[in-house]
């Protein structure tokens, strides 16, 4: 346990709670947007510098080991990128008065303490602080969903914060009903949530006991991952918060509760007599894979044919997970990956778009390539890559889905196949017009930030054509965790 | 454990029960909130018989959360929303009664045969509490689903929490970590669905959800 790593656990969860208190208290829009960036970058610098120091031993509390530090990196990334996005996206607010100054410090903090609640999400060791760490990122999005303060944006926040309380309260039964089940046997106290000392200890829980908490974990996290049933939040609040929030929520939040999904995946694993996990997540996975592919069609919204798009992946990821075994994981893990990189910069590229063509319906944008090229060419690069045509990132990882499900189960991969190829002629049949149609609206020249979004396309065009062999060695490692 | 210490936690556990079901059937705005107000005193009972069970002291802060919180500065406080929005008039149920309560009698019929089949060897108390607060969590949901208004709404959410922290004193022991975060959660809650209420009111004139239906992206 050397001195400078356990810096590096402290400081991605202090940083962003210092600078979420610091942005409350200064009233300039300007440098608190620059703050903003600079707690996101130093966040992301805390979180690289897990991979080359030496881990802390777990603790009581937190912990850091191959499966979290993954979603770390991601996280802090698209939390760093998503912050220059902001800048020049609420730039762009305040002159049009969409939102106030005021706002901007609740956004800006809000923003900070999101990520806060996120990285604690996952470094957290204990079940129930992991809970409370999704409870709170959940919160501060319900706020920014709000805060345009519209008919839509106030109907979404309400229906986001009601269906995610419900779907967290089952999360919270589900706890409980895993520390009865370890109670007997690690005994009494904090110890019996510690996450670390369950998974040895899992084998001699009760198993009944076991199956019961996972159909509420899976349920309650379930409902933040956006899975199908209980996926009616997500459109809406993407649709009717600000772009940043919605790039960040697909990108990231969806992530978290996946996340939670899958250490509790592990703990039944290494349980031999409870139910396989597995088929219910493939189920979960598939329905809203094909609920979604459907629903793509008949959006007029552009971020909510996004959002939807995201349930799809979502459902995509789910199911790779389901499935198991190291091809599979790996296939999920890799796409997950992607699929935030990919989104986020869709996420980017349209918040820019719906600015400058004071719309966000799909039949008002037209011709984007002609208009603005930098923003169309973006847009259509991520499409491309979003409904997984090659030489794209999300290709590869949805070939290696199908082609792992080929493998081990023929029949699942009919529907799963359908449902990819529905999915993938919805997003062209919109990309056609919005992109190359005759051009419509505003041509107005665009303030945009084209750094983010094209790194992100960047890398997942890099990762479509090729992998480097760390990367591949440290991946195949996590999804032999991951059983 | 002998016989009264259970029967006590059970009566009260049960009683808990009972108030949810009468949730079911007001029609009142204000009926409703004073028998959430029932709930949450039950509820503090039954903690605080806990923590003297158990010789767990930190419970009866948990209890005497319920109680003060509860019981005495959340319905308060809602009654003062009530008034100030001019809504104390009938409830819109989307269901009739009758329905309602045999459904009602199902979800409870349900969380009992599950959490007692695969209970089996766990603490009587914790089972029997575990069963218990599975039916208050059902019975706060279906309160949720038959409600169109959002202040009752918001009362079925809150009742379906206390069934949470029910489960989670009875299971014993459970880290101070745990009920903290609930107490606080419903809080945070609190606040959250407060400004929204007034926000709500500010921009639509109702506090009627159902109203919300109009502004679905999709008919724009």
């Amino acid at each position: 346990m050397t001195a400078v790593s356990f810096d590096a656990v402290a400081a991605i969860l202090l940083i962003p709670v210092g600078a979420a208190a610091l942005l409350a208290a200064l009233p300039n829009y300007r440098i608190t947007a620059g703050l903003n960036v600079a707690a996101s970058f130093l966040t992301l610098l805390a979180a690289l510098s897990l991979l080359v120091t030496d881990r802390p031993q777990p603790g009581q509390y937190l912990l850091v080991d191959d499966l979290n530090i993954v979603f770390i990196v991601l996280n802090t990334f698209v939390g760093f990128t998503t912050s220059v996005f902001s800048a020049s996206y609420i730039a762009h607010e305040l002159e049009t008065g969409r939102l106030t100054a005021p706002n901007l410090r609740f956004y800006h903090a809000m923003y900070q303490i999101m990520m806060f609640g996120m990285n604690l999400a996952f470094v957290s060791n204990n079940i129930g602080l992991m809970w409370v760490a999704v409870e709170l990122a959940t919160l501060t999005t319900v706020l920014m969903v709000g805060i345009y303060r519209t008919h839509e944006a106030l109907e979404a926040a309400w229906k986001y914060f009601i269906l995610g309380s419900v779907g967290i309260a089952l999360a919270l039964f589900g706890t409980i009903l895993v520390y009865m089940a370890a109670q007997p046997v690690v005994g009494e106290g904090a110890n019996a949530m510690v996450w670390t000392v369950l998974i040895e200890q899992a084998a001699r829980f009760d198993p009944a006991l076991l199956n019961v908490a996972f159909v509420f974990l899976l349920l309650g996290y379930g409902t933040k991952v956006g899975l199908a049933p209980l996926h009616a939040w997500l459109p809406d609040a993407h649709a009717e918060g600000p772009t940043p929030i919605s790039a960040v929520l697909s990108g990231l939040l969806l992530n978290v509760a996946l996340y939670a999904v899958l250490r509790f995946k592990l703990l039944l694993a290494a349980s031999p007599e409870a139910i396989a996990p597995g088929p219910l997540m493939v189920a979960m996975g598939l329905t809203s894979l094909i609920f979604a592919a459907f629903m793509l069609y008949r959006r007029r919204d552009i971020k909510r044919l996004f959002a939807y798009s995201s349930i799809e992946h979502m459902g995509i990821i789910v199911f790779a997970f389901g499935m198991g075994g190291p091809l599979a994981n790996f296939a999920g893990l890799l796409h997950m990956v992607m699929h935030s990189l990919t989104k986020s910069a869709i996420f980017f590229a349209v918040g820019h778009i719906a600015q400058v063509k004071g719309t966000q319906k799909i039949a008002d944008i037209r011709g984007l390539t002609e208009t603005h090229p930098g923003l169309g060419w973006a847009l259509v690069i991520g499409v491309v890559a979003i409904a997984g045509l090659p030489p794209l990132g999300i290709f590869m990882s949805e070939f290696l889905v199908v082609s792992s499900t080929f493998a081990r189960q023929p029949l699942l991969a009919i529907p799963l196949v359908f449902g990819l190829l529905l999915a993938f002629g919805a997003l062209l049949l919109r990309l056609t017009g919005v992109a190359f149609g005759e051009p419509r609206g505003s041509t107005a020249p665009v303030e945009a930030s084209y750094v983010p979004m094209y790194s992100h396309l960047a890398l997942v065009f890099g990762a479509g054509i090729y992998l480097p062999a760390p990367l591949v060695t440290w991946f195949q490692h996590v999804a032999t965790i991951l059983g | 454990m002998n016989g009264l210490t259970f029967d006590i936690a059970h009566l009260l556990a049960g009683g808990l029960v009972l108030v949810s079901f009468m949730m079911l059937y007001q029609d009142r705005l204000f009926a409703l909130i004073n028998v959430f107000a029932l709930h949450a005193v039950v509820l503090a009972l039954s903690v605080a018989w806990q923590a003297y069970v158990q010789d767990a002291h930190h419970l009866y802060v948990t209890a005497a959360i319920a109680l003060v919180f509860k019981a005495i500065v959340i319905p308060v406080g809602l009654h003062r929303i009530i008034q100030r929005l001019g809504i104390h008039r009938d409830i819109e149920t989307a269901v009739g009664i009758g329905p309602t309560m045999l459904a009602g009698i199902g979800l409870v019929t349900l969380s009992m045969v599950l959490m007692l089949r695969v209970t089996p060897e766990a603490d009587p108390l914790a089972r029997e509490d575990l069963a218990f607060a599975l039916s208050i969590i059902l019975l706060g949901l279906l309160v949720m689903v038959t409600r169109r208004n959002a202040v009752s709404q918001v009362v079925g959410f809150m009742s379906l929490e206390n069934g949470l922290v029910l489960a989670a004193t009875g299971a014993k022991g459970m880290p101070l970590v745990v009920e903290i975060s609930v107490a606080f959660s419903i809080l945070i809650a609190f606040i959250v669905i407060g400004v929204f209420l007034f926000r709500i009111r500010e921009r639509f004139d109702s506090v009627d959800v159902g109203a919300l239906d109009d502004y679905r992206g999709e008919r724009r």
